[in-house]
């Protein structure tokens, strides 16, 4: 059997660059690890294989950010959120194409992926959308 | 009376906090150290003084490391041992509670405990971004979060949660801006009005500019020994009697609800404990109001008041000076101002002004126990410490 890509945070965004949301999972104690670690915190295992979640969830609290870091600086204001992915795990985001009227804790969210960025470290971004009503 | 203390406080000092243009860290940290010092007459503090801990959170605004071992020479100490500590926000309160350590071990007698930072002497983009380094790299920093950022996530989940108003947080802001105006070293001594705050301009929704507490330089101390030899040194010594500390995640994202600070019910519960005392039966407070709702959470995780019941407490004004329970009579990190480093031991500073009377025309009359609660970051960090007079 191939051996398992590293438990890494760089390589939980090489599959953000696969456009994969993935987290680490424990096979002693079946913990999720978002972010990815290489030892499951819960029972000190490092006993762990990739899971993928699915790219949906909800807001669970929001905010709209107006004074941004120079970075951001061109984007601001923006929409941030922690949102709980289906699973029951969490990450943190910006909110794009959404009115900021319409922000709601309980929306739910979709993933979507951004290409890599020419910065250090080269991560690839992950960001929310809202889920439009079918 | 008859707890036993951990340790004693024999003298603090604090700076005059601000933008204090043209002096250093190190400068302002002797500025500190003298006011100590010359409170404390019969203490020598060259031969008297065995060891420093001092807290501060970044090398960066100065481009100065190794602090430690720099304020030691620069307050006359040498070669007294000085070790810095860092827990961001909370590093001077990281200090004060590996002082009463550093005591309690049986390896010093007196210990100075400091804290410092010069912040002012950097543009705005620079200073966020220093401060952001206290958030998660990876998935905080680099989405675009702001510190003001994380405390608005936590605003947004208790005003869902609770019902909690941005009028309630304006609120905090009044308060603490009204009794830095009774502070000498306070940064910002002006009132300011619920609506003044409210029409400020939006930092991070729900959090506006007069809802952030102030970029300063300044620098804070005390001085510890233990019990049975304070009286050497002073006859109003303050006795620390708990010293609590909670860690958590990073992230905030990580944590389960967003509406509390888990360190800060760790770090309290072991203080109460230690103390043998109930938040009930503290008199006065200096807690972490780096953002407004960061105050109102604290009233909940000390025990001020139930869960969810912060914006009644600020809005009933039991807070304010004349309140039931005075909170941030320094005005705060929000009028006070907020140099990182500097700011667990300013709140010491504060509570030994109150406890010994010195506090002027902020003195809470009649109060005999008082509490600090000093964050780190979004709370992957909280010390709180319990102090009574005598």
């Amino acid at each position: 059997m191939a051996e398992s890509p590293p438990f890494t945070i760089d390589q939980f965004y090489r599959f953000i660059g696969e456009k994969r949301i993935m987290a680490a999972k424990c096979k002693n104690c079946g913990s999720v690890l978002l972010p990815p670690r290489p030892m499951c915190t819960n029972c000190l295992s490092t006993d762990l294989e990739w899971a993928e979640l699915k790219p949906r969830g909800r807001i669970l609290t929001y905010t709209v950010i107006y004074v941004a870091p120079k970075e951001f600086e061109q984007n601001a204001p923006y929409a941030f959120g922690i949102v709980e992915l289906e699973e029951g795990t969490r990450l943190p985001g910006t909110i794009k194409d959404v009115k900021f009227e319409d922000l709601k804790v309980g929306a739910e969210v979709e993933l979507d992926f951004e290409d890599a960025s020419k910065e250090w470290p080269h991560w690839p971004r992950y960001l929310f959308r809202p889920v439009k009503p079918s | 009376m008859a707890r036993k203390p951990l340790v004693s406080i024999i003298s603090a000092g604090l700076s005059k906090f601000g933008k204090r243009e043209g002096l250093s860290g190190r400068e302002l940290f002797v500025e500190a150290a003298l006011e100590a010092f010359e409170k404390c007459p019969k203490l020598d503090p060259k031969k008297d003084i065995q060891a420093l801990i001092i807290g501060q959170m970044s090398e960066s605004f100065e481009h100065q490391g190794h602090m430690a071992p720099t304020l030691s020479d620069w307050a006359g100490l040498l070669p007294a041992p000085a070790i810095r500590i860092e827990t961001a926000c909370a590093s001077s309160a990281a200090a004060i509670r590996y002082g009463i350590m550093a005591i309690l071990s049986g390896i010093y007698d007196v210990v100075m405990v400091g804290g410092v930072e010069k912040m002012t002497n950097r543009a705005t983009p620079e200073v966020t971004e220093y401060l952001a380094m206290a958030a998660d790299f990876p998935f905080e920093q680099w989405n675009g979060v702001t510190f003001p950022g994380l405390f608005a996530l936590m605003a947004t989940a208790h005003m869902h949660k609770y019902g909690t108003t941005e009028e309630h947080m304006a609120s905090v802001a009044v308060k603490n801006h009204h009794n830095a105006t009774l502070n000498p070293k306070a940064h910002f001594q002006r009132e300011v009005t619920v609506e003044k705050v409210m029409e400020s301009r939006v930092i991070a929704w729900p959090l506006k500019l007069y809802d952030c507490s102030l970029v300063s330089d300044g620098a804070s101390c005390a001085i510890l020994t233990r019990p049975e030899l304070a009286r050497r040194y002073t006859d109003t010594p303050v006795q620390i009697i708990g010293s609590g500390h909670g860690s958590d995640t990073i992230g905030l994202y990580e944590r389960e609800d967003y509406t509390t600070l888990k360190s800060v019910k760790i770090a309290a519960k072991e203080a109460y404990g230690k103390a043998g005392i109930t938040a009930r039966e503290v008199d006065i407070a200096e807690v972490h109001d780096c953002f407004t709702i960061a105050e109102i959470v604290a009233y909940e995780d000390l025990g001020f008041c139930g869960q969810g019941k912060g914006g009644k407490l600020i809005e009933a004004g039991e807070t304010k000076l004349d309140g039931n329970i005075p909170v941030n009579m320094s005005g705060g990190l929000k009028a006070k101002g907020h140099p990182i480093g500097a700011t667990g031991l300013a709140q010491l500073y504060e509570v030994f002004l109150q406890l010994t009377g010195q506090a002027e025309d902020r003195q809470v009359d009649g109060c005999n126990i008082g509490l600090t609660e000093n964050v780190g970051g979004s709370g992957a960090s909280c010390f709180v410490h319990i102090y009574e007079e005598g």
